[in-house]
């Protein structure tokens, strides 16, 4: 089996060439959602370059649009697109790469940016495999911050009221938005508690940069019938590298050279050891 | 008098085609009394989605079923559907390119005196700005039953608004001219043109009827696409009349007027002249009253057109 933890650091190297390159981006939140895209990617959908489209593929919505520079790493690692053309690409004039997610690009189903859109968005695509009974399970992942957002929880009600167990969410829990703690800047404890309230069943991963326990995660979602399934990441914000861990003010920050080089180094050491471990 | 308004006349267009086409899904916002789709909800309870009191929902929602293949009608009172969940239908369906038609209903000032939060004034403006946005306003429920089944045929997004009420047929049923994105000319005549939309098509008709009597003869046009605007039928609208009045139960910023004033302006210099609802909160009424008020009925319009022409 290929060796994901290892991998994630290769990727999480072509996401900060990306927004060295376009000399922008949101590297923390990257960081702290990649996991989960990796996992969703590589291990949990039904999807490829080659049944992009079928239409009993698995969807993806990614909701807390602004990590695009993930996604982008995810998909060009999985044959969706040109991690080459992407660097040379992103947020240039011009660019088709542009810094949310855009679905005229191959692997990208719908538009987003707007945060509080993705849910009801794959409460439609839920309602419609059923519909059609497809095989289809359909996922997204919102950020903490996100969830602020009214429209989630209008989307949050439906998918409940309508019991969609093929959809399945993921909050990207770091705890951290642009201005700081997302509790200092809207309480969104208890995450259990509430998506419990409206009717989901609730998944609570403690480690959400944890690529095994995420998959286990997915798997018990998979198996729960008459509910939608929430996933609670407890991730890392700008994991992969201490400098950013942790650090609201990684939020889009564009490293310096020098920081850079440090970034790329941890991510260096860490592949290495993910690899030692693996060996022994 | 007719008695079936517009939003029957999608109705029953839907149900017509949702027995062999289990794509056509219908949502509503806890409207579907108000979209008069409780039929429909009846025949094909299968292909119907209650979403609640929640707009913003059902436009995303909307979108995704459209996503996965489905042609979804959204459908609301045109006040919320437009401004509540104005970013899910700039981003979810027009950004995105969802197949979801937007259906409006009970728009303008249909809810008469239940006040400007149940207004729809700014709808016209609001969804056209929004690129790959189409806006219909059909006038009759003849053209209404037109317009859906074409929307039907294509795969991209619209926005349709309707009235509450019924509206005095214009056309028949066996004879409903209808060509896509194309105004019908209802009248022609060489000293003006008026140029409306929606619920103002009637009254126009009217007022350019009270014209003639006194020997004024002018072009009424049926402007039911509003975006994409017929700008070769405004073009050759002013290039026979010598000056143009637009009529639209509208705010005066950004509706048919605005559009009409531009393309006359850049091709085919002439006086325009919008006839609207004001920039202000409409009076109290039924919206018979406020369209009298407002001067938006026959001889409102008739007079306002005379004006024009004796002070061209």
């Amino acid at each position: 089996m290929e060796n994901l933890r290892a991998l994630s650091y290769d990727i999480r190297k072509d996401v900060a060439d990306i927004i060295m390159a376009g000399k922008t981006g949101h590297i923390g939140g990257d960081m702290s959602v990649l996991d989960i895209l990796i996992t969703l990617y590589y291990r949990e959908m039904n999807i490829s370059p080659q049944n992009a489209e079928d239409p009993d593929r698995d969807l993806f919505v990614l909701s807390k649009g602004h990590a695009v520079e993930a996604l982008y790493g995810v998909l060009a690692a999985r044959g969706f697109l040109d991690i080459e053309e992407v660097k040379a690409g992103f947020s240039r004039f011009k660019t088709k790469y542009i810094g949310h997610p855009n679905n005229k690009l191959p692997g990208i189903e719908m538009n987003s940016g707007s945060l509080g859109h993705g849910l009801s968005v794959c409460t439609g695509m839920a309602l419609a495999a059923r519909m059609d009974g497809r095989r289809s399970r359909v996922y997204t992942v919102m950020g903490d911050g996100e969830l602020a957002e009214g429209s989630v929880w209008e989307g949050a009600m439906a998918a409940g009221h309508y019991k969609l167990d093929n959809l399945c969410a993921v909050v990207d829990r770091n705890r951290l938005q642009i201005s700081g703690c997302t509790e200092n800047v809207m309480t969104q404890d208890s995450q259990e508690e509430r998506w419990t309230a409206f009717g989901w069943h609730v998944i609570s991963v403690k480690d959400g940069n944890d690529i095994e326990a995420l998959s286990r995660a997915f798997q018990e979602a998979r198996s729960v019938k008459g509910k939608p399934s929430a996933i609670i990441a407890y991730t890392i914000k700008g994991f992969g590298s201490p400098i950013m861990e942790n650090q609201a003010g990684w939020h889009h920050k564009v490293p310096s050279q020098e920081e850079y080089r440090q970034i790329v180094a941890d991510f260096q050491k860490r592949k290495e050891e993910c690899i030692h471990e693996s060996d022994s | 008098m007719n008695q079936i308004p517009n939003r029957q006349a999608i109705c029953e267009v839907l149900m017509e085609q949702a027995a062999a086409d289990k794509d056509i899904v219908v949502l509503c916002c806890d409207s579907r009394g108000s979209a008069s789709m409780i039929p429909f909800t009846e025949a094909y309870p299968d292909q119907f989605v209650e979403v609640g009191i929640a707009e913003q929902n059902m436009v995303g929602i909307a979108a995704g079923l459209a996503k996965s293949g489905k042609k979804p009608f959204a459908m609301s009172p045109a006040c919320f559907l437009t401004t509540r969940s104005y970013e899910q239908c700039k981003v979810d369906v027009a950004y995105s390119d969802t197949n979801v038609t937007l259906v409006g209903i009970s728009g303008g000032v249909s809810y008469g005196a239940l006040g400007m939060s149940h207004h729809s004034a700014q709808d016209i403006a609001a969804m056209s700005a929004i690129p790959n946005m189409r806006v219909y306003l059909p006038s009759d429920r003849h053209q209404t039953r037109r317009l859906v089944e074409a929307l039907l045929k294509d795969t991209k997004p619209a926005y349709i608004r309707v009235g509450r009420n019924p509206v005095g047929d214009i056309y028949k049923e066996n004879d409903c001219p209808f060509a896509m994105d194309q105004a019908t000319v209802l009248k022609e005549g060489r000293d003006g043109a008026i140029i409306a939309c929606g619920e103002m098509v009637l009254p126009a008709l009217e007022g350019a009827k009270l014209l003639e009597e006194k020997g004024i003869h002018v072009t009424v046009l049926d402007m039911y696409c509003v975006k994409p605007l017929d700008r070769e039928a405004v073009a050759r609208a002013a290039g026979g009349a010598r000056a143009l009045l637009t009529v639209e139960e509208h705010s005066p910023f950004g509706g048919l007027g605005s559009m009409v004033s531009q393309v006359v302006a850049s091709t085919c210099p002439r006086r325009v002249v919008n006839l609207s609802l004001p920039d202000a909160p409409v009076i109290s009424g039924t919206s018979q009253e406020i369209f009298d008020y407002y001067g938006l009925n026959g001889a409102g319009i008739a007079r306002r057109m005379e004006e024009v022409l004796e002070h061209n």
